[in-house]
């Protein structure tokens, strides 16, 4: 994995928001992968990433998410953007 | 969208002047609330109790600043946790059935309205209706929520959706909501509540938007105020959600990007804040908002403390900051007093210490006689707490408990968890608006009682003072004149009828609640005996203190239905002089016996054996259980009673001659 550090911050969010603390993300972890993931409790796990980690995303990132390892980018992106202009 | 606020705390040793608060507030939170570092590890440990015991720490749970993810989790612990609970167990809680409609999406905002009611210790089911269907689902008679059969409805609509309804008018869109909440009181006989209308129209002309009335924004505006004036006309609660954002921001309480993608116009952020406005509404209409106040003195009604500084040191009015602030502590508790908030004093102090600072000090607002209760001594205080609870006659759960210091706080929270303690913030200046915040004595309305409620205390303490001198009871009730003024239900003391019936608890037979539409239809009801009872006595109106509502079922019973007291006028012979006015109707309604059951509750244990007392016989129901009682009116004699019982009509008529 290339940032492990927004591996955890994502692990904590989704282990939280599903209830599950079993829960290991992968870059190629799918809503297929977790239980509860549907389209509601989607719009309540991109909140809760947005709320706990102080980001926020556009529409248009809404609409796109694949897979873990897509969101993790951007993320991750957010979040090198966020640490230059703090 | 600026959320952060930064607090900055005086340095400490070896800090930097400015060093930054490692606890951020937000707004839109529950600032009144303490944070629990331990909170994660409590949930799942709360989780592997007995269902029974865990929801208690549940609650505990929900006692703190929780964001909407730990709200989320709690609930679905909570809810988890009903299902395993025992009949015995539920039955220990007040339960209440809400039905959620509106125009958009709303499931989200579930959790925390469950969660914001049992921090009050409300149990909640909620039945959430389909999307936008709410005006269909009220008006057909096979739809979800007429078989749901709520008791209280909760109506959300959306700004975008109402000013669809107004078509360029405010009085269009009111008209057609006052229809929805006049149908709903009709056809499903429940309490309404109604969610004002975000302010959400973007503004076309500006600063002077009002000059258009047809436009958006000046629609919701004026939406927002008729509300106010039709619900007081319906009898309709708002949740003021319009006032909450504007005071934390609008932006903070809806997102546009996520409307447009999920249709959910209040943010999830604030859900557990929307859901705590929620509960104190349904806490309020069920009686269970808190009743007393109790003041900490040193460093909380004043700054510097009263036993090392003396009266003069003491920091406390005009000329410094603040004093300036904990002058406005002192104002607030007078007002919050003057509606009928009973005031109490717990401090750690040589109660003459104390009393000098209310006697002598020129700029305190607050007097000794403005405190019911003062308690200033050197025992811990959940003990005080406690003397001061029974001293008051009211619950331990009546208790807001105001401290600066947070040992105190902690110790309190620890031994007393059902009193409420407002997490004070660092600076005396933000201590009101904390108090305010938290909404613990919630009203929906104001009664003639809550205005003199302090007098009436002050003249129960007189009375007590009297039963000591008094060598015997019948002395002591002779030398009350004491005056039972009995009446029919009539519109004017509605308010305060209903009030009774729902917050009673402890004297009260079956702990029946209605609704105030449905009081109102008992008054045309001729099978029904609706009596309200007022005492006057040698130091004082008492209000009214009694509530007995009675159905005359196979022509010949009179089955009293309802039969509550207020606990602050027992002890004086008005059960006897009651059961004799109920006696007395009934014949007239050729009535030849009276029914009467008991039905047990957590609170109500007082009244087990009211019938016993009152000479009727068991007819049915076990120990522990649902009781059936009667008593035969052929051979009734009237009770001796030590005061006169007149009718209400003759007593208007002197006070209004008196006045």
């Amino acid at each position: 994995m290339e940032n492990t550090d927004v591996y955890r911050k994502l692990t904590a969010v989704f282990r939280d928001v599903f209830d599950d603390d079993g829960i290991v993300l992968t870059p190629e972890t799918t809503a297929g992968d977790i239980e509860g993931w549907d389209s509601m409790a989607h719009v309540g796990l991109i909140v809760a990433i947005e709320e706990r980690l102080k980001i926020k995303f556009k529409s248009s990132e809404m609409e796109a998410l694949h897979n873990v390892g897509h969101l993790a980018g951007i993320v991750e992106y957010k979040l090198e953007m966020q640490a230059q202009t703090a | 969208m600026q959320l952060r606020k930064f607090a900055y705390h005086p340095a400490v040793e070896g800090d930097g002047p400015f060093e930054q608060a490692e606890e951020e507030v937000l707004s839109g939170e529950l600032t009144w609330l303490p944070k629990r570092s331990e909170w994660a590890a409590e949930l799942p440990a709360a989780r592997l109790l007995a269902p029974g015991e865990a929801i208690r720490h549940m609650q505990g749970l929900a006692q703190t600043a929780v964001d909407f993810i730990q709200t989320a989790k709690l609930d679905k612990a909570v809810q988890a946790c009903r299902q395993g609970m025992t009949a015995e167990e539920q039955a220990c809680w007040p339960r209440l059935r809400l039905a959620l409609l509106g125009s958009s999406t709303m499931q989200h905002l579930v959790a925390g309205i469950r969660v914001g009611a049992l921090r009050r210790g409300l149990l909640v089911d909620v039945y959430v209706g389909e999307y936008g269907q709410y005006r269909q689902e009220i008006a057909e008679a096979e739809s979800g929520v007429r078989r749901f059969a709520p008791e209280v409805l909760c109506l959300c609509l959306d700004a975008e959706h109402c000013v669809g309804l107004a078509r360029g008018s405010a009085e269009t869109g009111m008209a057609q909501i006052r229809a929805c909440w006049e149908e709903a009181q009709r056809s499903l006989g429940c309490t309404v509540v109604q969610q004002t209308i975000l302010p959400l129209a973007p503004p076309l002309l500006g600063n002077n938007e009002f000059r258009w009335r047809a436009s958006p924004a000046t629609i919701v505006q004026q939406m927002n105020y008729q509300m106010r004036e039709y619900a007081e006309a319906c009898g309709v609660a708002l949740v003021s959600v319009d006032a909450w954002a504007a005071k934390d921001g609008v932006d903070v309480w809806h997102d546009r990007a996520l409307w447009n993608r999920s249709k959910q116009e209040i943010h999830p952020r604030v859900s557990p804040l929307f859901g705590d406005q929620v509960g104190r509404v349904l806490a309020a209409v069920r009686g269970q908002s808190k009743k007393c106040l109790v003041l900490d003195l040193d460093n909380t009604l004043w700054g510097g403390v009263v036993g090392d500084d003396g009266v003069d040191g003491l920091v406390l009015g005009q000329g410094s900051a603040e004093g300036e602030a904990f002058l406005a502590v002192q104002r607030y508790a007078l007002q919050l007093a003057q509606r009928g908030v009973l005031l109490a004093v717990c401090s750690k102090n040589d109660e003459a210490n104390a009393v000098a600072a209310f006697e002598q000090h020129p700029e305190m607002v607050l007097r000794r006689e403005d405190i019911l209760c003062f308690v200033a001594n050197w025992t811990d205080k959940a003990s005080n707490l406690r003397g001061i609870a029974k001293q008051l006659n009211v619950g331990l759960d009546s208790l807001v408990f105001l401290d600066d210091n947070p040992a105190e706080r902690d110790l309190v929270r620890r031994e007393l968890p059902m009193v409420a303690v407002p997490e004070l913030p660092a600076d005396p200046a933000d201590y009101v608006s904390c108090l305010a915040e938290a909404g613990y004595f919630e009203s929906l309305y104001l009664t003639e009682d809550d205005r003199v409620r302090a007098e009436q205390y002050r003249s129960n303490t007189a009375r007590e003072a009297l039963r000591e001198t008094a060598t015997d009871l019948s002395g002591y009730l002779q030398a009350l004149k004491m005056e039972l003024v009995w009446s029919r239900f009539d519109e004017v003391s509605l308010p305060r009828i209903v009030q009774l019936i729902n917050k009673t608890n402890q004297f009260n037979l079956t702990t029946q609640r209605y609704t105030g539409a449905q009081v109102a239809d008992l008054l045309d009801d001729t099978n029904i005996v609706a009596l309200q009872l007022r005492l006057l006595d040698a130091y004082g109106d008492n209000g009214v203190i009694g509530v007995v509502i009675g159905r005359v079922v196979d022509g010949d019973a009179l089955a009293i239905d309802s039969w509550l007291m207020s606990c602050r006028v027992l002890g004086r012979g008005i059960e006897e002089a009651a059961l004799n006015l109920l006696a007395e109707t009934a014949v007239q309604c050729r009535c030849t016996a009276l029914m009467g059951v008991y039905r047990p509750t957590a609170k109500n244990g007082m009244v087990a054996q009211h019938y016993a007392r009152l000479g009727f016989t068991q007819i049915d129901g076990q120990d522990g259980g649902e009781s059936t009682w009667r008593l035969a009116l052929a051979d009734f004699v009237p009770r001796a009673v030590a005061m006169r019982v007149v009718e209400g009509r003759q007593w208007k008529t002197q006070m209004s001659i008196a006045s």
